[in-house]
């Protein structure tokens, strides 16, 4: 069987997850998510808040600022939003790896 | 199924960090023997992906929607304790960055939408290998199984957290939540066999079996393909 080279299926898998984020998130479902609608019709979501900390969020609400257009700025959201969340999840994985390497490469 | 800070008690957040950290904690600890070259971007474009999906929500009955969660998926291809970090990188990120769910409550999300299903799917997966044939259909039945147990899981235990805070009866807001959570299951079990499928298509032997080895045998494992 052939296989896909890495580097090829993690650019692959990438493309894909950015494409998504950032030409169809902007047509996902406005609707409020389960546990918005289950809040509302019971009655305790009012209760929910940002915190303090959230007021200065980058990217609030998945809406990249400055961007009048909501789809526009949904989509610029999702493309820097996947792109960041894969180059973090990289990094901690390669950082893992690397401590772990060096506490081997301390034996003679 | 993100939880906003306000919507816990102080003490109950607290609470559901202790089991949010010490799993995540212990997936750190382990990373070093589980990590392997292909598992760094394995682990970095599965944590992209769940993040991009989680922006998709997807319309399901009477003007709501949902999205995937994904600690499922992340446990198949990871295994159950990488899967960990992944959704804790993934819901951290949103909260921080997309204000998002809380921050108090950070605890609370990761365990119920990325812990919760990344352990038991992690646990399922280990069951079904022992028990149940080892073919890619029962493979990804399980899968998708697991991945709708998750969603239910996740919204009883938010549902729980809910009642221990006094926000709401626990037997008012139970029934809602597993009501609609029943059809946003489906949307999760979906996405995971969607994605199994296109990486069972294109590189079969990343995929962990959740951490016990994979549960598909002959055509899909590289020690077949060695033998051949």
């Amino acid at each position: 069987m052939t296989r896909v080279p890495m580097m090829l299926f993690t650019v692959l898998a990438l493309a894909l997850a950015m494409g998504l984020a950032t030409a169809v998130s902007p047509y996902a479902s406005p609707q409020p998510d389960g546990l918005e609608r289950v809040a509302g019709d019971t009655g305790f979501l009012d209760e929910g808040g940002l915190h303090a900390v959230q007021d200065d969020s980058p990217i609030p609400d998945y809406a990249f600022p400055g961007i009048e257009d909501e789809r526009l700025a949904t989509g610029v959201a999702g493309f820097v939003g996947t792109l960041g969340i894969f180059l973090v999840g990289y990094g901690i994985a390669w950082g893992l790896r690397r401590s772990r390497a060096a506490e081997g490469a301390t034996a003679p | 199924m993100h939880i906003p800070d306000g919507f816990l008690d102080g003490s109950v957040a607290a609470a559901m960090a202790v089991p949010a950290v010490a799993a995540v904690g212990y997936g750190v600890h382990r990373a070093g023997r589980t990590l392997d070259d292909s598992k760094i971007p394995l682990l970095g474009v599965t944590a992209a992906f769940i993040f991009a999906a989680q922006m998709l929500n997807f319309p399901v009955a009477g003007g709501t929607s949902g999205h995937l969660m994904g600690g499922a998926l992340a446990a198949v291809l990871l295994g159950p304790w990488l899967a960990c970090i992944v959704m804790a990188v993934v819901v951290a990120g949103q909260a921080f960055v997309f204000a998002d769910g809380g921050i108090t409550a950070l605890g609370a999300n990761i365990f119920n939408m990325g812990v919760v299903g990344a352990l038991g799917v992690g646990l399922t997966m280990l069951l079904a290998r022992r028990i149940l044939p080892a073919n890619r259909t029962v493979f990804l039945s399980v899968a998708g199984a697991g991945a709708w147990a998750s969603v239910m899981l996740g919204a009883l235990l938010a549902s729980a957290q809910l009642g221990a805070s006094g926000t709401v009866p626990f037997a008012t807001v139970l029934p809602a939540m597993l009501g609609v959570h029943v059809l946003i299951g489906i949307g999760e079990a979906v996405i995971t066999v969607a994605a199994l499928s296109a990486v069972l298509a294109t590189r079969p032997d990343l995929i962990d079996g959740a951490g016990f080895g994979p549960i598909s045998t002959t055509p899909l494992t590289p020690a077949a393909e060695v033998a051949s």
